[in-house]
């Protein structure tokens, strides 16, 4: 299991948690990444700029994959579905694939179609599974009861995600921290994160993440469970704004879900970069350890 | 007066571009807009709606299909537009709603009426290939961590932007 591993913008420089706990776990279930020092940006904001721009952008970050003769694993889903969506417009569409590599060949690349782009967690999901997780698993988790948070890009648009996982009823993230022994508090109703729009209007962003907090806070969770960088950027590193807006105290932890799985398969805290999450899940280690002692 | 309206708040009919809805339906993913038939599950399904009325997928579908080409790109409003698709998703008609804000905020574009904030962060990816600078001090604090290092700078993005056109639109 070989993949060309595409962080992003904001995860190698925002949400190393992220990265570090993504490759801790990637290695102990024998999974190979290799970084492509020639990845960009996904693309992801210039498409309301510019799709024309942006599709040539993505088709640039794809050949790159392609050279290698590797299939990316993305962590952000907002990238996972830039990068997937002009992959299959452009294999299915020869005209607009002649056009994009006119302008690839003056940068010296060329767009072919053969790289494949899934979500870590897809990944997890479709070539590790639940049942290996479970039988790696060295530490109990069933002390905790954590809430997924799907985001809206890592299923939408289903139609270039070969429908894996439901857009309305999903459940690929939930079975994945059920593997991990925790338990599984409903998911995160409404699952835009608003991240898209928080330059734009960041009063109504607040807005939608305080219902999200609402939800996690009614099912009394030790932590929300993102596989996202925008969402947990919003719940997270945002939380204290919504709590001054509302008047409202949350301390809900957001944890990326390698982080949560690293801690099933015994990996150390440190190696999982739990200090630099923003609202620290002190209470959630606690309980985890207790269980390891 | 206090209530005393002006042209502004009207639509006026001579106002109206009757090509409008078949210049987005020319679009790459604006080619189903007449299929709207105005049910509205769009609106109802709005994550942002849901908080903030200035943003109705439904009204804004309307709008163009009657030609209010000027009121609908330099508006705000599309520029709300969180990109979740769930609209998109449960449409009984296919209108493809979450494709068709991006080609309205193209076409917005084109007219000269890019989001500022968009705008900023359109740049720095021109001019960087990344939305967020990656200096020495990024890398040092990587290696660090054990991270490898990120190349800061894309010489392919820059010309990519040239090379389609979409320079123009980012210009200082």
């Amino acid at each position: 299991m070989k993949y060309a591993l595409f962080l992003g913008c904001t995860i190698p420089v925002r949400a190393q948690n992220y990265e570090l706990s993504a490759r801790a776990v990637a290695k102990e279930l024998g999974i190979e990444f290799e970084d492509l020092v020639d990845f960009g940006c996904c693309a992801y904001p210039v498409r309301s700029a510019s799709e024309r721009a942006a599709i040539v952008f993505a088709a640039r970050n794809l050949a790159v994959a392609e050279e290698k003769g590797l299939e990316i694993c993305t962590l952000c889903s907002a990238c996972t579905a830039t990068l997937t969506e002009v992959n299959e417009h452009l294999k299915a569409d020869e005209n607009a694939r002649k056009e994009v590599n006119e302008h690839l060949k003056k940068v010296g690349r060329e767009y072919r179609g053969t790289a494949r782009v899934r979500h870590l967690a897809r990944i997890l999901y479709e070539d590790v599974g639940t049942d290996t997780i479970k039988s790696k698993r060295k530490i109990d988790l069933s002390s905790l009861i954590l809430a997924p948070h799907y985001g809206c890009h890592y299923l939408k648009p289903s139609k270039v995600y070969g429908h894996f996982d439901s857009p309305e009823n999903p459940r690929t993230l939930s079975e994945l921290i059920a593997a991990t022994g925790a338990n599984v508090a409903p998911n995160i109703p409404n699952s835009c994160c608003g991240g898209a729009i928080l330059g734009v209007n960041a009063d109504i962003t607040l807005a939608m993440a305080k219902t999200k907090l609402d939800s996690a806070l009614s099912s009394k969770v030790d932590a929300v469970v993102s596989i996202c960088p925008f969402c947990s950027v919003i719940f997270e590193d945002n939380q204290k704004k919504v709590e001054a807006k509302f008047e409202k105290e949350y301390g809900v932890p957001v944890l990326f879900y390698p982080q949560v799985l690293g801690l099933a398969l015994g990996i150390d805290e440190k190696e999982l970069g739990f200090r630099m999450n923003k609202v620290k899940p002190k209470e959630l280690l606690a309980k985890v350890s207790t269980e390891a002692a | 007066m206090e209530n005393e309206k002006t042209d502004q708040d009207y639509t006026l009919v001579n106002e109206l571009n009757q090509d409008f809805k078949y210049d987005v339906s020319k679009q790459p993913g604006g080619e189903n807009i007449k299929y709207c038939f105005a049910c509205g599950t769009c609106t109802a399904s709005c994550p942002v709606r849901a908080i903030d009325a200035k943003y109705n997928p439904r009204k804004i579908i309307r709008m163009c299909l009657l030609g209010m080409k000027e009121r609908v790109l330099a508006s705000d409003f599309i520029w709300l537009c969180s990109n979740c698709y769930t609209c998109q998703e449960r449409c009984p008609q296919d209108v493809g709603i979450t494709e068709v804000m991006n080609v309205l905020k193209n076409m917005a574009v084109r007219e000269g009426h890019l989001n500022p904030t968009i705008l900023r962060q359109v740049r720095q990816i021109a001019s960087k290939g990344r939305l967020f600078d990656v200096d020495e001090f990024d890398n040092a604090r990587r290696k660090k961590m054990g991270l490898p290092p990120l190349k800061d700078g894309c010489e392919e993005v820059r010309r990519i932007f040239e090379l389609t056109g979409a320079d123009r639109y980012v210009e200082e």
